[in-house]
């Protein structure tokens, strides 16, 4: 007799998983979608309330490749915040992951992704960073290093967006960059972006092997692993797991998150402050500079209000409020008519 | 002394000549930012005390400061509220425009104005009443900054003098219109007072002009069409709202905003029970209005010509997963920026087929700022009745000018939210598939998330009755024609136009939303001045219903009447109507920017009619000479 495995709400595996995945086999955003699986099963997230949302993009897809017991909609091409910030003022009991492509997110996107960052809307946004566009087959994408070069020889020479430096200076609250191809870092960040109360984006490098996997690409497997320069050792302790982690004095900083969790952030090297905003900025500067991509919590500001509490709406959701709430009475009408004779 | 008013209409004037008695109109040319907005709507404020039916319509420029506006007020004892061409009283108050304003009226016509512009040099042959406005308002208004606002008020009293508006309902319209503001009311009615006096010291009546009090207007409100579709929002349970301000829909969800702030607000927690967002662009505002929407809430967005086109590929999205929306659409003269301060119905075509590939969308069309409260909260039930979104089609005319309306009605009884899946059903049907069409309405059934029934996938991309990917071709026939089959659901639920079947009339109007009150009027002037009889379907909705077919088939010539350069609206009649009905099928096309006016719609029968009944006449004189 086996006994199944279930998480803290009872829930099997089983319900987490979603269709099979259609992207090319080894395409960074199969692992990442893994990663999502894991992170919301052993958080033990209660399917029913999750929207899964995206635009459009090999990225996009992947939602239809995890949780899928869960609500989604794969929109249109860089308007998924919109569709995401829409629906978390319909309820607010959401919990909703966003999905995105640099392309997604950086070219067609960019405005909406300013506006989301600057709203501060309670959700996890996740990049699927390429450097190109996996389903228009391979051109460029605004995250492209200057140099990078394409399949076909063309070399890019504008600068790329730094997508967590953007962030960062539009006030969002929880920033951080990961590699798909780093199980263990991913999968902590990802639990704590579900911990955080407000927009947590991250930036998750995860190679092209189609279009982008080649020598003189700096978003292939071999170029990321080379240069990701990890800023900390990220270990992520959910509330409801007593579990004390040992660290010397001085070797690791605490961050509380807004439900209780605790980021066990270890130092390497010279140690990294992510609740300092300025330095993150100058570390990321000076990162692009070695041409090393920083990897790990880039920056957090826990307890900021997001745009539910901003806009001072009611604790249920708007979706279910009655007729009784949401018409005014005979009385008030009387009143406006009065007022307007 | 004040130079004479110098007198014209020939010899008559002074002598018998005949009063005009609340029939005429009233235009004030001022430069905007200059503050004549309230002292225009004190004018028509009084004539609707006065129980006068009247109508205002602001002719402004889309700039902040400087550049000229028309405000034009018309009195019809007849009721008549559509704009009227001619100007009988002209208020000349801005120098840029006021010898082209004089010279624009007709012979015998009034002229009131600030004296310096010495405008009776201009014709000889109009009233003139010169009126100097400084001298006026310097001793009545200390602060000198505020001069330029007060000096408005100063022709109100003299035009009340001069037209016989009694000061004490004057002064009560101008009680309302300023509100609680004790100062600013009393300052202004010392400027009512000045040009009332002035006017009794220094103008001998002698222009023919009159108001008197009637008893139309007992209990009616003052609105704009915006904020009658905010109320009708905010009714109709709306909790999500996404915009982006444009003219002339701005003020829609400004005005909500207010209503909503204070009426909208739990009393308990002091909390909303609404969200609205100052959205970064169009698109991300239907963005909003589709995820909440998709989530279950009440959702909209308001806006215009600009914003729909940003709309449209969510338009199409919305379409094709099948999520309710509901977008005003206060239509303004395009195409591109165009005139975004004028007012037309020229965004049909684009909304009918916004966002590419086979798309169709429902249109609803008020006429009057009751139909703006009462199609809002049509709309909202329709749009999740119909999971698609629905348009609410107003134009500047009516989103922005005030009109005098009956109170609106509370609304009774239920609203409906379309079909859910509930347990009862899943029970009966067995499995749940998002996109199956279990009634054969074309319309399925929706989950949404949170509300522990099965989740789906919605995506704009080919999807199966499963809502699952899919690109074979039968899935996506099975869909699309599930979608026409739910258009032709929608042709029975919209609202049924409203028709005045004349017994043997031959000639017929279809026109929709504000054309309306030019048509009423262009009728009368038809059968009195013609002796032409005209049946009459206003258009309240797209898709069409069975309706206008009949009213097709009764009549041999039907016009469409539509402010807009192709005849938008008889292009969508001609794609519905078989060839025998769109034969018959006339066009009256008005694109200037200004509001229809009946006259316009007359001459253009008239030389249509008469063209026919000169064609039948040759036709007889040619059978007759075929004897030959
Ligand atoms: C409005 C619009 N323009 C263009 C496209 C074509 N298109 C589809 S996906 C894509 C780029 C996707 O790139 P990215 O977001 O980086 O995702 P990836 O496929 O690399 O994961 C483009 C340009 C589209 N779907 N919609
Ligand atoms: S084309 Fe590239 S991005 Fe798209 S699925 Fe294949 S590997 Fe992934």
């Amino acid at each position: 007799m086996s006994t199944l495995r279930v998480n803290r709400i009872g829930l099997e595996p089983q319900v987490y998983k979603g269709g099979k995945s259609t992207l090319c086999a080894g395409c960074g955003h199969n692992a990442i979608s893994e990663r999502i699986f894991e992170a919301f099963y052993e958080m033990g997230v209660d399917p029913s309330q999750v929207i899964k949302l995206s635009g459009i993009g090999c990225s996009s897809k992947s939602p239809a490749y995890f949780l899928g017991t869960a609500h989604g909609f794969n929109s249109v091409h860089g308007r998924m915040p919109s569709l995401a910030t829409g629906a978390l003022l319909a309820n607010r009991k959401l919990i909703a992951i966003g999905v995105s492509g640099d392309g997604d997110t950086g070219a067609i996107g960019i405005g909406q992704f300013v506006h989301l960052m600057r709203r501060n809307i309670p959700m996890l946004y996740i990049i699927e960073d390429n450097g190109c566009y996996g389903l228009t087959k391979g051109q460029f994408s605004p995250t492209a290093d200057i140099g990078s070069r394409l399949k076909t020889g063309a070399v890019n020479d504008l600068p790329p967006l730094d997508l967590c430096a953007l962030a960062i200076e539009l006030g969002a609250t929880f920033v951080a960059r990961s590699f798909s191809g780093d199980k263990p870092q991913l999968l902590s960040l990802l639990k704590a972006a579900l911990a955080h109360k407000g927009t947590a984006m991250i930036d998750v490098l995860s190679p092209c092997v189609t279009f982008n996997d080649h020598e003189g690409s700096t978003k292939s497997y071999a170029y990321v692993k080379e240069h990701d320069e990890r800023l900390e050792d990220v270990t992520f302790v959910p509330f409801f797991e007593d579990i004390s982690v040992d660290y010397e004095p001085g070797t690791a900083q605490e961050v509380k998150m807004h439900d209780g969790s605790t980021m066990v952030l270890r130092k390497l090297g010279e140690g990294y402050d992510p609740t300092d905003k300025i330095n993150a900025l100058t570390h990321l500067t000076e990162a692009s500079r070695r041409a090393e991509y920083p990897t790990g919590l880039i920056y957090i500001e826990p307890d900021r209000e997001d745009f539910l509490d901003q806009l001072n709406v009611v604790e249920e959701p708007l979706a279910n409020l009655g007729l009784d709430r949401t018409r005014p009475s005979r009385a008030a009408l009387t009143e406006i008519m009065d007022a307007l004779r | 002394m004040a130079p004479a008013a110098s007198a014209v209409r020939g010899q008559s004037l002074s002598s018998g000549q005949q009063r005009v008695v609340n029939d005429f109109s009233i235009q004030v040319a001022t430069a905007n930012g200059s503050g004549s907005q309230s002292a225009n709507l004190v004018l028509l404020r009084s004539l609707l005390l006065m129980g006068i039916p009247a109508s205002g319509k602001n002719m402004f420029p889309s700039n902040i400061s400087g550049l000229p506006t028309w405000y034009t007020i018309r009195a019809s004892q007849r009721g008549y509220i559509a704009r009227k061409k001619e100007v009988d009283v002209l208020v000349a108050m801005n120098p840029e425009t006021a010898r082209d304003d004089v010279a624009a009226l007709a012979p015998g016509m009034v002229v009131v104005y600030d004296e310096p512009l010495k405008l009776n040099e201009v014709r000889s042959d109009l009233v003139f009443y010169p009126v100097p406005f400084d001298k006026l308002v310097a001793p009545v208004c200390p602060d000198a900054k505020l001069r330029r606002l007060v000096k408005n008020m100063v022709y109100d009293g003299i035009l009340a003098k001069l037209l016989g508006i009694e000061p004490a309902l004057m002064e009560q319209a101008l009680n309302k219109q300023l509100g609680k503001k004790a100062k600013a009311v009393a300052l202004n009615s010392a400027a009512l007072k000045a040009g009332w006096d002035y006017a009794e010291a220094n103008l001998p009546k002698q222009d023919p002009f009159w108001f008197e009090p009637m008893n139309e207007t007992a209990g009616k409100i003052l609105i704009d069409g915006n904020a009658a579709a905010a109320i009708g929002c905010m009714m109709a349970g709306v909790t999500v709202v996404a915009w982006y301000p444009i003219t002339p829909s701005s003020t829609l969800c400004e005005s909500l905003i207010g209503y909503m702030k204070k009426h909208r607000v739990d009393q308990a927690t002091g909390k909303h029970t609404f969200a609205i967002v100052q959205a970064e662009d169009e698109i991300a505002s239907l963005g909003m209005v589709l995820g909440a929407s998709w989530a279950g809430a009440r959702a909209m967005t308001a806006t215009s010509g600009p914003g729909v086109s940003l709309m449209a590929e969510f338009t199409g999205l919305a379409y094709y997963a099948e999520v309710p929306a509901v977008i005003f659409d206060v239509q303004r003269v395009g195409p591109s920026t165009g005139l975004p301060t004028r007012t037309a119905q020229g965004d049909l075509m684009t909304v009918a087929f916004l966002s590419h590939g086979d798309t169709r969308h429902v249109m609803l069309l008020p006429a009057s700022v009751q139909e703006c409260d009462s199609m809002a909260m049509e709309a909202f039930d329709l749009t999740e009745q119909l999971q698609t979104p629905v348009f609410v089609m107003l134009d500047l005319d009516l989103g922005m000018n005030n009109w005098a309306s009956e109170p609106f009605a509370y609304p009774e009884g239920p609203i409906n939210r379309g079909k859910r899946l509930t347990p009862e059903l899943r029970q009966r049907i067995g499995e749940w598939g998002r996109y199956e069409d279990i009634d054969g309405d074309g319309v399925p059934y929706r989950t949404v998330p949170g509300d522990g029934m099965p989740a789906y996938f919605a995506r704009g991309s080919g999807h199966n009755a499963k809502a699952q990917y899919s690109e074979r071709p039968g899935d996506y026939l099975d869909n699309v024609d599930r979608l026409v089959r739910k258009f032709e659901t929608a042709r029975t639920l919209v609202p049924a136009p409203e028709v005045v079947a004349v017994p043997g009339a031959a000639v017929g109007f279809v026109a929709f939303g504000t054309s309306h009150w030019a048509i009423t009027e262009s009728r009368d002037q038809l059968r009195e001045e013609a002796g032409l009889d005209t049946s009459y379907l206003r258009l309240r909705a797209y898709p069409f219903t069975e309706a206008l077919g009949a009213f097709v088939d009764a009549h041999e010539r039907v016009y469409v009447v539509e402010q807009n350069r192709d005849g938008q609206m008889l292009q969508l009649m001609k794609l519905d109507l078989a060839p025998a009905r769109v034969a018959k099928l006339r066009s009256v096309r008005h694109y200037n920017g200004l509001p229809l006016d009946a006259r316009f719609v007359t001459d253009h029968v008239m030389a249509q009619e008469g063209h026919i009944v000169a064609t039948s006449a040759t036709v007889r004189a040619a059978a007759m000479l075929g004897g030959e």
